[in-house]
């Protein structure tokens, strides 16, 4: 029974690798070197709700119909978050990070993989507070579509509401974390001025390029779905859009340390994994 | 059989639980033991600490992509799904929770036993709701040994009971017969 099992996996994986190469050779989005688990896990879980007999035919389904295709960069596309998604780590943002982008006449931030936007909205309140908001640009960037379209909106469902107070509060808002929203309905509308200076766009960060040159980057919880070398790649990426001394900011379980990275930064908290790109840089 | 790794899923009274069950654990056991506790998504470390001075075996949250080590007992990150890549190595994932969990039981029992399949041992332990009983039965489909605490015994018995409903589990033991049983395996 057992071999059975091991070459019906082998025969599994070779499906789950010709799945991804039709998928990046037909739409151009590049799957091969995400975590394998994970897709294995998404391409399974889309089996067994679809009424197809195997990834084959899943394949053939994608391959023929668009829509198909739609559902399976849902599937791989995790877009979880909140507002003030580990509070902490926005504390630490602004009292580390804050202080040092007030001395530049004007600012730019990217949020590469900003999913739904509560993110960037949280970033937008904590630079209002600062009095910074005037004088920044912020750039979101997804490459789901239907993410970016709830992110522009601003509208969030109003039992998220409690939560997020909460986080603000913890992450060291200053105000009262209703000062940013109305509510009507079941939703919660966040001010338009916290919208104002914020560019949402589409971006792949696997085959797109440098998006700008910023101050700040904030990737998180992106990086964790990458493998080693699509992390060290993308990691690059993020670095040659930052300004030297510029800071790059990554999720709670993701870090430079073992990345080709590694030496063009300096640790500015290493539990909230800020980093700090080296003023000169001195090539190999 | 020479197994070479065992799950274990817990959630509400599975703190006791682990501990009467790794604090036994000789230095020498060579299995990696990898756990699923359900715990608050803000919760520190205290676990891995508390059950790291008590056990003689070295008992650590699992990182992302660290590569799953003998002698070694990981623990899932409070809020983070657990993955065990073919290649032996851990990977994290923020997607949903699975049946109200992150961490979830069916999660990390899934995806270790494609990596192990029949070298793979799963145990379920005490709490209230139904997390694990899948997994479990999806290591037993795939040849693995399939162990749950003796609902006599746990604190809280859906989680046991649900995992002998849904598969025929190999056995169902109190938590020393457990610790006696791992420790003769090596
Ligand atoms: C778990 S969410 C993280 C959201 C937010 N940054 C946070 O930490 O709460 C991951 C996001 O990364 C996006 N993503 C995944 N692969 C991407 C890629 N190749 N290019 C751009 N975005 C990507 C997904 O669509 C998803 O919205």
């Amino acid at each position: 029974m057992s071999k059975t099992f091991e070459e019906d996996n082998k025969t599994l994986n070779i499906e789950i690798e010709l799945l991804l190469e039709a998928i990046f050779k037909k739409y151009g989005y590049d799957f091969r070197d995400y975590g394998k688990a994970h897709i294995k896990r998404r391409v399974l879980h889309r089996l067994a709700s679809s009424k197809l007999e195997s990834i084959s035919h899943l394949q053939h389904a994608i391959l023929y119909d668009e829509e198909y295709f739609k559902l399976i960069l849902k599937d791989f596309s995790i877009n979880v978050t909140e507002m003030f998604r580990d509070p902490s780590f926005y504390k630490k943002l602004r009292e580390e990070v804050i202080p040092l982008l007030k001395t530049y006449p004007f600012i730019k931030i990217w949020h590469a993989g900003c999913s739904t936007g509560e993110e960037v909205y949280s970033m937008a309140i904590l630079l209002k507070e600062e009095g910074l908001l005037d004088r920044t640009q912020i750039y979101a960037t997804d490459f789901n579509q239907n993410v970016l379209k709830t992110a522009k909106e601003g509208i969030y469902p109003i039992d998220k509401v409690k939560e997020y107070t909460h986080n603000y509060q913890k992450s060291g808002g200053i105000h009262s974390f209703s000062d940013y929203y109305t509510a009507k309905f079941e939703s919660v509308i966040l001010d338009n001025e916290l919208k104002s200076n914020i560019v949402f766009a589409d971006h792949n960060l696997v085959s797109d390029k440098v998006f700008a040159e910023v101050h700040l980057v904030i990737c998180r919880n992106v990086l964790i779905y990458f493998n080693k070398s699509l992390q060290d790649k993308v990691l690059d990426l993020l670095e040659k859009s930052l300004i030297p001394g510029g800071y790059l900011a990554l999720g709670s379980k993701e870090s430079i340390r073992f990345s080709k990275s590694n030496k063009e930064f300096d640790t500015v908290d290493d539990k909230e994994k800020i980093y700090k790109k080296k003023l000169s840089i001195k090539k190999a | 059989m020479s197994y070479k790794a065992i799950v274990i899923g817990s959630s509400a009274g599975g703190l006791a639980a682990l501990k009467e069950l790794l604090s036994p654990l000789k230095k020498s056991f060579k299995i990696p033991i990898i756990i699923v506790q359900h715990i608050s998504p803000q919760s520190d470390n205290y676990i891995t600490t508390y059950l790291n001075n008590l056990c003689e075996l070295k008992v650590k949250e699992a990182d992302q992509r660290e590569l799953i080590k003998k002698g070694h007992v990981y623990f899932a990150t409070p809020n983070f799904h657990l993955l065990v890549e073919e290649n032996y190595s851990f990977s994290l994932s923020t997607e949903d929770r699975v049946n109200y969990a992150r961490p979830s039981i069916d999660v990390l029992f899934e995806t270790a036993s494609f990596a192990y399949g029949e070298k793979l041992i799963g145990i379920v332990l005490t709490g209230a709701n139904h997390d694990g009983a899948k997994g479990l039965r999806i290591i037993k489909e795939r040849g693995g040994l399939t162990i749950v605490q003796d609902p006599k015994e746990a604190e809280v018995d859906s989680m046991p009971l649900n995992a002998i409903k849904e598969s025929k589990v190999d056995q169902v033991l109190k938590l020393k017969d457990i610790a006696d049983f791992l420790n003769r395996l090596g």
